[in-house]
């Protein structure tokens, strides 16, 4: 009796799995067929993220501390795949303010050393970095990171620099004020060193001291192609969309300069909430605006 | 808990713009007022609607009320959660024109009605600042005779309000490369902001000929001027000196709490981008001559229903 009760639940089971298995094959065709769908249209070639509300989540799903950030974790892989999937080639999130540093310490060590778990993961031979060529860059004020945490980085972007497939830049203590602060910053430093070896060379030695003066009356003046050169995200083209989750529109000091022209869109769901279908549903309305901005930029 | 969206978007259907929960009433007037101008059996009508923005409202359609009644907030709206500094990108005058079959002068001419009307309103519920993006860097690339038009316009606009302003105690300042505006315009500019100077009522700043970009590079060649002369080191540039330095340098507060955009496109194009770092951003459907007091009043509604953390956590 004992025995055929098992055997019913193990069936049971097994059913249940099938079902489940079936379900999921469903959900992955009708994704596909809509992703396929999508691709008729434009497709943003760079897509820029505020991954917000992992500690709502959290709170609603009533997890332990930290749980919302895993779980956000787990949703951003999942929408870089569906990025992968769909074509687009630039995907930016903002993964850490340098405003964030201002929450509890606990809360900001725990982002840490979420940050370094993931790092390793990601690093792994099976993990979707390797499997789908994805290039991972990390921008911002990295100097105010701790050593493990930049040593991470830095062995992170080493080691995926040779994918070219899609390029994955996580901005972590990361302000768009302070990217432009550390431009401007380097465009005088580039213009006062060129001044001076300019003023070098066309002295001599016994004249240079005249020379440095001459200074003065060298053109400094810095242009937008300057600034532009010296911003972190200089390598990658600006932003077609911008998405942030949990409902909040504001920017939040992410990417001032670089969303100058780009269709920004408002998801009420909690970051970890958003599912690949989110993503294809703000594409969407994205391929309805493309037509106006695009009218409008031709203007430019 | 995952809110969906209609397939096909509709005009009353919001993105940016976050509507949170608030008092139908509030509600209804948005979805009125940012429905489809009607269909052509409502052609006269139209008309009659353009004539009126333009020119004034007909006599005895307006219920009167007292000054105090004008100058009180609506309930739904709480005074110490009042924006001090409200940015809005009037989009929308010519296609509004051309719904209406009419010349997009008469859009624009509708949309600094509509622009007149959020002034009165500012002075009366007492926001320190209001800044408008009358023309952008971008926007010379129009077609010559709307530029033509759109800078005579200024110039009569700010001719006629002068009075009116002083009286109201506005205080008005131009930012913007005013280098390339015609010498009639670059006087009167010079005029107004002299004459206006010491008010101390509502700060409008009018944005023409400006772009965020240009005013941070701008901003950037006045501090590279500064390091070649010795006067500061690059190491000290910090985003207070850059702030010192952008365009909205003469205002007391110079970023935003509530950037309004109408029309519906939901950009930032090119507007205050320094300055917009912490901004609610709210894209509302209507076309700007058709954003009055009650489109206002719902957007501050919900302005004043979130949360602003500036990075950090409630407590």
């Amino acid at each position: 009796m004992a025995q055929e009760l098992e055997m019913e639940n193990s069936n049971e089971g097994t059913l249940q799995r099938l079902f489940q298995r079936l379900v999921a094959m469903m959900s992955g065709f009708l994704q596909w067929l809509f992703f396929t769908v999508l691709s008729v249209g434009p497709i943003p070639n760079h897509i820029a993220f505020i991954m917000d509300g992992n500690r709502r989540y959290a709170k609603s799903q009533k997890l332990g501390p930290g749980a919302g950030h895993k779980a956000g974790f787990s949703s951003l892989i999942s929408i870089l795949e569906s990025c992968y999937k769909i074509g687009v080639k630039y995907v930016t999130v903002y993964a850490f303010s340098i405003d964030n540093f201002k929450r509890d310490p606990i809360e900001v060590q725990s982002i840490m050393d979420l940050m370094l778990e993931k790092i390793d993961e990601l690093l792994k031979e099976e993990s979707i970095v390797s499997s789908h060529g994805i290039r991972i860059n990390f921008f911002g004020n990295l100097e105010l990171l701790s050593e493990p945490v930049r040593m991470a980085v830095a062995k992170a972007m080493v080691e995926t620099a040779k994918n070219t497939n899609v390029v994955l830049s996580v901005c972590v203590a990361y302000t768009s004020t302070n990217e432009i602060v550390h431009a401007v910053q380097e465009s005088c430093r580039e213009k006062i060193a060129q001044a001076l070896l300019n003023s070098k060379f066309n002295c001599e030695m016994r004249d240079f001291e005249r020379g440095y003066n001459t200074l003065s009356k060298v053109d400094c003046s810095i242009t937008l192609e300057d600034l532009e050169r010296h911003m972190y995200l200089a390598e990658c083209p600006d932003p077609d969309l911008l998405i942030r989750t949990s409902g909040e529109t504001r920017l939040s000091n992410f990417l001032l300069w670089q969303t100058t022209f780009c269709y920004l869109h408002v998801l009420d769901a909690l970051w970890p909430e958003v599912s690949p279908w989110w993503l294809g549903w703000v594409i969407l309305h994205y391929q309805r605006a493309k037509p106006y901005i695009d009218k409008r930029m031709k203007v430019l | 808990m995952v809110t969906l969206q209609l397939p096909l978007p509709t005009m009353n259907n919001r993105i940016f713009s976050h509507f949170n929960p608030k008092p139908a009433s509030c509600l209804c007037r948005v979805r009125n007022r940012s429905r489809a101008f009607p269909s052509n059996k409502y052609g006269i009508f139209a008309s009659w609607t353009a004539a009126d923005a333009v020119f004034g409202g007909k006599e005895g359609t307006t219920t009167t009320t007292t000054k105090e009644e004008e100058r009180l907030l609506p309930s739904e709206l709480q005074p110490e959660l009042m924006p001090k500094h409200v940015a809005v990108i009037m989009d929308g005058n010519v296609r509004w024109a051309r719904q209406r079959n009419l010349p997009s002068s008469f859009g624009h001419q509708a949309g600094v009605k509509a622009l007149r009307d959020l002034v009165d309103v500012c002075c009366k519920w007492e926001i320190r600042v209001l800044t408008v993006f009358a023309f952008s860097t971008e926007n010379w690339l129009r077609p010559k005779l709307e530029v033509g038009m759109l800078m005579n316009l200024f110039e009569m606009v700010l001719k006629e309000d002068l009075e009116n302003l002083m009286r109201q105690d506005v205080r008005i300042s131009v930012i913007g490369d005013s280098k390339k505006l015609p010498k009639s315009l670059q006087k009167l500019k010079t005029k107004v902001e002299d004459t206006t100077r010491n008010n101390s009522g509502l700060q409008l700043i009018i944005a023409v000929n400006y772009s965020g970009q240009y005013d941070i590079v701008e901003a950037c060649k006045s501090i590279a001027e500064k390091t070649k002369d010795g006067m500061i080191q690059p190491n000290d540039i910090t985003e207070a000196v850059i702030e010192q330095e952008l365009e909205t340098n003469c205002t007391k507060f110079p970023h935003p709490d509530l950037l309004i955009r109408t029309s519906g496109e939901q950009r930032i194009s090119n507007f205050l981008l320094w300055q917009l770092a912490y901004t609610e951003l709210a894209f509302v459907k209507s076309l700007w001559p058709d954003f009055g007091k009650a489109d206002f009043v719902d957007v501050l509604c919900s302005f004043q229903q979130r949360q602003r953390r500036y990075g950090g956590r409630d407590s």
